[in-house]
């Protein structure tokens, strides 16, 4: 069917939802892209590198933005242009692009040269691709027919779905028209009589060129949506997206986790002039007000008043004046603070309130400002008065937060802080100004989503890929082959499920994963830093040990260590770079990088090998515990959870122990003695004494003897009090941590040593279920739907999470509305030491469900040894 | 450089506990949430309990662009009182009542003149008197050349000047001033205005967008509790009346007649006010602004905006060959629309925060200004749907100067003040 298909396709010019949702069944050819153009000089430059044969477009979609930049030379006025095409193309050019684009850089220096300079007019281009993996098989002899790396391995191909938006400076956008034309699209005759959805004056200036070049027929359509769209997107399904900023404070950038509801919030897009919308629900938005002053005042007066060329030379002017000469202070009326009301003497009471006495063509002598200090005033004038305007209208309509895009800000500092302090001291604090790490993709995202509905983009929930994507102030450089300059990059990786809050979180709009903001506390980020960086070798030697028999592991295991060790040196100079910086980033970000090089598993061999190991003692371990009385037995149990839990591959000092052998009996012996760092052993104890939990979710740790010898027993005694129980694993593989896959072969083997975990494997009561996380850690705020579903439904009222990674580095301080029994062995020297405690301290924290209250958070906190952690 | 220095303009938050206000002696008044003004129009109710002080009698509101001057020239005087006076004052009231333009900047409104007003215990004639803040030395010359140092009185002043130029009063004239809180004497000078020139004062413009049908119209003020006062005069403070005794100030912007005339000297090389409202007058903003027609060709309907509305000010001159077509008037003129017009929001919104409907526009911007006058009084009816009505008053920037004259009348024969 595919090839007439095809055929049918480059006939028709388009493809029909059916078709194209069957092609994704049989053949992975699809790319989408969606451009977001800003302005052009509309000059060419360097070819790009060569592309395969030019493929059969599916579908297009353009959207013209309502804001359009006339760039300085005004040779040509372009719209900020947002193309979105669906084409048919087995392995997209722009896929190959990206390869070299995201290939291990290792450009520090030229890149820190770049750090605060924002771009030129920005062109964004969206594009969806699926990206070809390595993914191990964990059932190998079920299928023979996949590639054989040698003995142990066995890989097949997987993919993923991966959104990546790409933003460069603007005088490459014919290129890209071009390259469109060339090999995303058939030829322009396919193309002719297909219309584009635009809008705004761009629209109009463009269609001849659009025309011309893509053959494409113009249509009107609204661009707000798109940008709301986008900022929904972002918003739901990136974490620390958006952020508060204040150029003062230490941290200078707070982000905030997302919430479970977004709405309502005001959206302001400073273009040339400002639109202010209201934003009730996905579809329930409206435009309440605006103000001309925007973005082309600043450049349109800007040009007027000085000879800088272009919206970036005026910002950087700006950041190099002084506006005290050019505005009229409280001080210059009063001489000094006006008392009476509060204002300090260098509060602005006139802006350009000087410059009247300095008219043009006076003779007598200077004016007593440069242009740097016009332009400075200049940026204060117009950002304070969005900054007021924006706070009228959220008071007005009792809204708190308001969300900043457009092409004015461009995350530039002195126009952040400006906003910030203006929508703070008019609201009072009522309003918080908030802004998006990718507050330059809204529109370029909405007009990919409004494009591809019938890729269910929204059915799914998205992560960022922190190894494509680039860092607030840290942008890539440019890929070989091009003229300069650098880039920004997002991409997002579509997640198996859509995935939600746990609900049994007592605070889920305060839920915030992690333990330590290392943005916040250097101490502790200087040591994770290096941290990082030392254990660096040996995942490298590692990774290239897990495939041995594949030739260029060397190589993608020296990329990988570059990528990681640039990452972590930039990380140093820009801890935001992608939101608040924790050992949870830190790890997933190497996570990411290892995918990015086709390591999917390095501790493949490994775990399975524990595995193997832990299963063959398990039948004797479970007779040693079934002869044991029932309260002697509960605490044995909670000591060979902990015991289990010391064989961790991540944690450094471990993995020496674990190199020279180191036995289940031996790990219980390194314990801590009681009293533990963290002790809640008797009150768990307590609560056994009472009736059983209806259903017990457990959040598990590392492979082999930690699930098998430390988990399983566990779990087994809460089932046969009567407890159904998932044991929840990591969707994807992480450091040694057991996946769900691999679960489902343990648990084979378990049924067959233990009758008892054998019938509830058949009745349902124990069952395995994926976690929909990648990470050693756990984001409580991103699991599966229908695991949240069940649970509800079983009424689950025992929450256990095993480990460093989810119970101390994240959710130590989380509170839950049922129990929760949170159990870790600290394998890190520095950090027991900073928590108060020695190598294999004991965190053992039982806690009764709270009530849904926000104080609940507070009181943990006090609960906990370690608010200083 | 600290926080502060990119704060926004002069004005403590809105709906905050008011500021600690100087009253007219010179102490603190602890800040309440509604400040009190002690007594309304200084005369009626204030206790007789010293003679008026003596004359000449003045108010002085010195602001950051301009300083506005109040005379009271008394018309009642017995021929026993004119033999009495000093020489000095009859030379000083000559002078001013027989010129109406002091050196180079210095003019007399003559046409806000008010006959018949009852100031202490005299009738008499106020005059309204006008000079760039930037002059006061001239000005402080032209005082002592009149003799004024002769006279020891004291002068009752308002305006950040007042503050500034203390000094230099005292040095060069011997007059101490007298220093009052500008809001203060801004409300009561209004209040005391308005009842005494109850049927002229308050305005507004019928059809304020038709050249034919646009018409001034006299409104009537005499329930006019809760209303917002909007003074624009460099910056722009923006005042919510609650009641005779009772009102906030709830906003303000940096964005007022100052940047109007700084940023039309920069643009168009104009000296005076004056010269800028001129060339405004001459331009076309279209040829400088962004309209929503440029940008969509017509209206966006979507969101009822019409075409001829601006989208981006200044949105077209980021081209250089746009800037080299545009003439000095047209930029002038965009100068002027987009400072009227953001106050004019800001306005609004504070307006309908507060709820309230009647917006009364006074201070210096306004004066030979109808443009501004006329977007206002448009943009407060159509963009709030004829729920807003703009007001504005014939003596547009005096308020503050009469309320601090009034203070005059409060402070009697008092010793000057402490602080």
């Amino acid at each position: 069917m595919t090839a007439n298909l095809k055929r049918k396709c480059a006939q028709l010019g388009e493809v029909h939802p059916f078709y194209l949702q069957n092609m994704k069944l049989t053949e992975k050819v699809r790319s989408m892209i969606a451009f977001e153009l800003n302005c052009s000089e509309m000059q060419y430059h360097n070819e790009l590198p060569p592309c395969p044969t030019p493929q059969t477009p599916v579908a297009v979609s353009i959207l013209l933005q309502e804001e359009w930049i006339v760039d300085e030379e005004e040779k040509e006025e372009l719209s900020q242009l947002t193309i979105s095409l669906v084409s048919q193309n087995k392995q997209s050019p722009l896929e190959q692009l990206n390869g070299s684009l995201t290939s291990g850089h290792n450009t520090s220096k030229r890149m820190s040269k770049k750090i605060n300079r924002p771009g030129g007019s920005l062109t964004k281009i969206a594009y969806y691709s699926t990206v070809s993996y390595r993914k191990v098989l964990y059932n190998a002899e079920k299928d023979s027919a996949a590639s054989n790396d040698g003995g142990d391995y066995q890989y097949e191909s997987s993919e993923i779905e991966r959104l990546h938006f790409v933003k460069f400076e603007t005088k490459y956008i014919e290129h890209w028209l071009d390259f469109i034309r060339n090999h995303l699209m058939c030829s322009k005759e396919s193309m002719l009589g297909k219309t584009i959805k635009a809008t705004g004056g761009g629209a109009y200036k463009f269609a001849e060129l659009l025309q011309q070049k893509l053959g494409l027929i113009v249509e009107k359509e609204d661009e707000i949506g798109s940008l709301i769209k986008g900022c929904n997107f972002l918003l739901r399904n990136i974490p620390d997206e958006q952020f508060s900023y204040s150029r003062h404070e230490d941290p200078e950038y707070r982000f905030i986790n997302t919430e479970p509801n977004i709405f309502p919030y005001l959206l302001v897009n400073i273009g040339s002039g400002v639109s202010i919308m209201k934003v009730e629900a996905d579809d329930k938005y409206e435009r309440i007000g605006g103000t001309s002053m925007g973005g082309g005042t600043f450049w349109g007066l800007g040009s007027l008043l000085t000879k800088a060329k272009g919206f970036d030379e005026l910002l950087q002017l700006a950041s190099e004046g002084d506006h005290r000469n050019v505005d009229l202070l409280v001080k210059d009326i009063y001489g000094g603070d006006y008392s009476a009301l509060g204002l300090t003497g260098g509060t602005i009471a006139s802006s350009f309130g000087k410059a009247m006495h300095h008219g043009h063509g006076k003779s007598d002598g200077s004016p007593g400002f440069s242009e740097a200090d016009i332009a400075r005033s200049l940026l204060f004038t117009v950002s304070n008065d969005i900054g007021q305007i924006a706070s009228l209208y959220a008071m007005l309509h009792g809204l708190r937060k308001v969300y900043f895009g457009g092409y004015f800000l461009r995350n530039h500092p002195v126009s952040m802080h400006t906003i910030s302090f203006a929508i703070n001291y008019w609201s009072r604090g009522a309003v918080q100004a908030l802004f998006l790490r990718h507050e330059g993709y809204l529109g370029a995202i909405g007009a990919f989503l409004l494009g591809a509905e019938e890729c269910d983009t929204e059915k799914y929930s998205w992560g960022e890929n922190y190894a494509g994507s680039s860092g607030l102030q840290s942008p890539l450089p440019h890929p070989p082959g091009w003229p300069g300059g650098t880039i920004d990059q997002l991409e997002m990786d579509r997640c198996d499920q859509q995935l939600t809050f746990f609900p049994f979180l007592a605070c889920p709009g305060e839920y915030v994963p992690d333990t330590v903001d290392l943005t916040k506390d250097k101490e502790a980020r200087d040591y994770w830093l290096s941290c990082f960086e030392g254990s660096l070798g040996s995942f490298v030697d590692r990774a290239i040990s897990s495939q041995p028999n594949i030739p260029d592991s060397q190589e993608r295991a020296n990329k990988f260590r570059d990528k990681y060790l640039q990452r972590l040196h930039n990380l140093k100079n820009h801890p935001f770079a992608y939101g608040n910086l924790t050992v949870r980033s830190l790890l997933d970000m190497r996570e990411h990088c290892l995918n990015e090089f086709d390591f999917p598993d390095p501790y493949l061999q490994q775990k399975k090998m524990e595995n193997e190991y832990a299963l063959k003692l398990l039948k004797k371990h479970l007779a040693m515990v079934d002869k044991l009385e029932y309260n002697e037995r509960q605490e044995v149990l909670v000591r060979g959870f902990l015991a289990g839990n010391v064989f961790d591959w991540g944690a450094k000092e471990v993995v020496k122990l674990m190199e020279h052998g180191l036995s289940f009996t031996e790990a219980g012996d390194k314990l801590q003695k009681r009293p533990w760092l963290h002790d809640d052993l008797d009150d768990w104890l307590n609560r056994q004494q009472q009736g059983p939990y209806k259903c017990a979710i457990i959040f598990l740790d590392n492979s082999g003897c930690d699930v098998v010898l430390g988990i399983m027993p566990f779990a087994r005694e809460l089932l046969i009090r009567g407890t159904r129980v998932v044991l929840c694993a990591n969707s994807k593989p992480a450091l040694n941590d057991v996946t769900a896959e691999e679960l489902i072969m343990v648990m084979k083997q378990v049924a067959l040593v233990c009758p008892i975990m054998h019938e509830h494997l058949e009745a349902g009561t124990l069952c395995v279920r994926e976690s929909g996380q990648a990470s050693p850690c756990l984001d409580l705020s991103r699991l599966p739907l229908s695991l949240v579903d069940e649970l509800v439904k079983w009424q689950c009222d025992l929450v256990v999470v095993e480990g460093m990674g989810r119970a101390i580095h994240t959710n130590l301080l989380t509170s839950f509305t049922c129990d929760s029994l949170k159990l870790a062995v600290i394998k890190n020297r520095w950090l027991a030491q900073r928590l108060g405690g020695e190598m294999f301290s004991v965190m053992c924290k039982y806690e009764a469900g709270s009530v849904k209250t926000s104080v609940v958070s507070t009181a943990t906190i006090d609960n906990v040894p370690v608010p200083q952690l | 450089m600290p926080v502060e220095e990119a704060s926004p303009q002069a004005a403590s938050p809105p709906s905050g506990p008011s500021k600690a206000a100087t009253n007219g002696h010179g102490s603190v008044v602890a800040p309440v949430a509604h400040k009190t003004i002690m007594e309304q129009n200084g005369i009626a109710s204030h206790p007789s309990h010293d003679a008026p002080p003596s004359m000449p009698w003045f108010g002085m509101d010195i602001g950051g662009t301009l300083t506005k001057l109040v005379y009271f020239e008394p018309t009642d005087l017995s021929e026993a009182e004119e033999e009495s006076e000093v020489e000095t004052i009859k030379n000083i009231r000559k002078y001013l009542k027989s010129n109406s333009a002091y050196g180079e900047t210095g003019h007399r409104d003559a046409h806000l003149q008010m006959e018949n007003v009852r100031v202490g215990n005299h009738t008499g004639t106020l005059h309204f008197i006008r000079f760039p803040t930037s002059e006061m030395p001239n000005f402080l010359e032209l005082s002592k050349s009149k003799g004024m140092a002769t006279l020891a009185s004291t002068i009752c002043a308002t305006g950040g000047g007042a503050y500034k130029f203390e000094e230099d009063f005292q040095r060069e004239v011997n007059l101490t001033l007298h220093k009052f809180d500008e809001l203060d004497c801004l409300i009561r000078g209004i209040e005391y205005i308005e009842d005494n020139n109850m049927d002229r004062e308050c305005y507004y413009f019928l059809n304020p967008r038709s050249e034919d049908l646009c018409e001034k119209v006299t409104f009537d003020f005499s329930d006019p509790y809760p209303f917002l006062v909007v003074n624009i005069g460099s910056g722009v403070s923006i005042l919510a009346v609650d009641g005779p005794d009772n009102y906030r100030r709830v906003s303000g912007t940096s964005l007022g007649g100052g940047t109007f005339l700084g940023l039309s000297c920069l643009l168009t090389g104009c000296k005076t006010f004056e010269e800028a409202i001129e060339l405004a007058a001459q331009g076309n903003n279209e040829n400088v602004d962004k309209l929503v027609r440029d940008i969509y060709g017509g209206d966006y309907q979507r969101f009822g905006l019409g075409g001829d509305i601006v989208a981006s000010s200044f949105g077209q001159m980021n081209s250089a060959e746009k800037r080299a077509k545009v003439s000095r008037e047209d930029l002038a003129c965009a100068t002027l629309i987009t400072i009227t017009n953001n106050i004019g929001s800001i306005a609004r919104m504070v307006a309908a925060n507060e709820k309230i409907e009647k917006v009364l526009f006074v201070g210096n911007f306004l004066r030979v200004n109808p443009i501004s006058m006329k977007l206002l009084s448009h943009a407060m009816e159509f963009w709030s749907g004829g729920q807003l009505k703009a007001i504005f008053l014939e003596h547009e920037g005096y308020f503050g100067a009469v309320g601090s004259m009034l203070e005059l009348m409060r402070t009697g024969e008092l010793p000057s003040c402490s602080g």
